[in-house]
């Protein structure tokens, strides 16, 4: 049995899955609408935790928050379940499938065939739709794929309990209430305020002051670690930037759509502007990373010590930008 | 970025048919999406990361033939996974997985621990033990 779902996608999983579970529920909310909404947009910077071996640094919200945020904002409940047996989870996702009912799903992209190798990494935070299945086969939406795939029982059971940091033990979710009318104003402002605040932290780590603490790093590392292994982190940060979902330039285009957007649906004309003045920045985001690509080209040659540092130099002229920006736009919702 | 300026540049991502979607501004200045096939920074770096793996993997194949380690750091290597990630799946301490790395411990284990990783990683016992199968 097949339900009738509509695939869109969408340059990022999480808020691809929530925008079409609105849609096949008769509400349109667009993928950079839920992103803002949602405050995805972030600069983190995890101290201490590696990631394939390099420092962990995120340009957006953790996983599930996004969701979280939007749903609590606009009003809409979920219904989320987590299973410890495999086929627990595997009647409970039958017997919602069979209420004609499509359901969002948190897994690994270890075990995800459909996608290339080279995506394929122990990352337990992607989200998709399942909205159908015949014997063995099940449907699925995959937000970040163009088309519909599908996947045998044993290898949704695979994804859905791969293991790790953030395990999904299966975890399950879909909309159980709506709101009788959907109310987006309100929302956008307390997202807007929510990741200005972020943004702006007065912690080392996270925001602008991420952003110049990773710079200083850049410095640091070739004297610290030689030229291989900064080499190998800069790649990684190009990695997150522009990983699968990124929407380009580390989230900030996508970010600069809601602007647009919110700016038209509030008719708030600075918006519009600071959309602009964000697109901008995307692009500065951009030339770091083909300039820290220069660099990383070549695994373990060594560069001259000043081309890390101009490589620096631009993350602190975007961390600038950023903070300038996000003063501004704080004033303006 | 302007909807033209999106990289189309060649990528592995052609070979399993996927295009990306990414957000760009039109002639009119408005925000709309476009596919992208690839771009070349970003390939470089997925392209060193797997580099990266592959020597990792090669490495540990040499400690294991000169039994400096067991199959199961190999395999570990090869399934791109960490000692944490290993851990998890085993269902057991972080401290445990590697002391199996010690090949004369690996030889004690139990049949049941032996089939338990071979499941883990998708092999039959035999193959954990001997990697040149």
């Amino acid at each position: 049995m097949k339900i009738d779902f509509t695939h869109h996608q969408s340059a990022h999983c999480e808020n691809g899955v929530v925008s079409n579970l609105m849609k096949h529920n008769g509400f349109t909310v667009s993928e950079p609408m839920v992103f803002g909404i949602g405050s995805g947009l972030l600069y983190c910077y995890i101290p201490f935790l590696m990631v394939n071996h390099a420092p962990a640094i995120t340009y957006r919200a953790m996983p599930g928050f996004i969701f979280n945020r939007f749903a609590k904002r606009v009003g809409v409940k979920f219904k989320r379940e987590k299973f410890k047996n495999p086929i627990v989870a595997k009647t409970a996702l039958d017997k919602n499938l069979e209420r004609n009912n499509p359901v969002g799903l948190q897994v690994g992209v270890y075990n995800l065939t459909y996608f290339p190798d080279e995506y394929r990494f122990h990352f337990n935070a992607h989200n998709m739709v399942v909205y159908g299945k015949e014997g063995d086969t099940y449907f699925i939406s995959d937000p970040v794929m163009e088309e519909v795939t599908t996947l045998s029982a044993k290898e949704l059971e695979k994804v859905r309990f791969a293991k790790g940091a953030f395990a999904p033990k299966g975890h399950m979710y879909y909309p159980i209430k709506f709101p009788a009318e959907l109310r987006l104003e309100e929302a956008i402002v307390k997202g807007i305020k929510h990741t200005c605040r972020d943004m702006l932290a007065p912690v080392p780590y996270v925001g602008v002051k991420g952003e110049r603490t990773i710079a200083k790093l850049i410095r640091k590392w070739p004297k610290k670690k030689g030229a291989k292994t900064t080499n190998h982190y800069l790649g990684q940060l190009v990695r997150m930037q522009e990983e699968i979902g990124t929407g380009g330039g580390g989230f900030r285009y996508i970010y600069a759509a809601f602007l647009q957007e919110a700016g038209k649906l509030l008719n708030n004309e600075e918006l519009i502007v600071l959309s602009g003045e964000m697109t901008i920045i995307g692009d500065l985001w951009r030339d770091f990373a083909v300039d820290a690509s220069r660099i990383y080209r070549n695994r373990s040659v060594n560069v001259e010590i000043d081309v890390y540092d101009d490589v620096a130099s631009q993350l602190e002229l975007i961390a600038d930008k950023e903070e300038v920006f996000f003063k501004k736009l704080k004033k303006a919702v | 970025m302007k909807k033209s300026e999106v990289p189309q540049d060649k990528s592995n991502l052609e070979s399993v048919n996927l295009r990306e979607l990414c957000y760009a501004v039109d002639e009119n200045g408005e925000y709309t999406t476009e596919h992208t096939t690839g771009w070349d920074p970003k390939t470089i770096a997925l392209n060193n990361a797997m580099d990266d793996i592959k020597e990792r993997v090669a490495i540990a194949k040499k400690k294991v033939l000169a039994n400096e380690t067991s199959p199961i750091e190999y395999y570990m290597e090869l399934h791109k996974m960490d000692v944490s990630v290993l851990a998890s799946y085993m269902g057991i301490w972080k401290w445990r997985v590697k002391k199996h790395f010690k090949p004369a411990v690996f030889k004690r284990l139990s049949s049941r621990t032996l089939q338990k990783y071979a499941d883990t990683f998708d092999i039959s016992v035999e193959e954990l033990k001997h990697i040149d199968i």
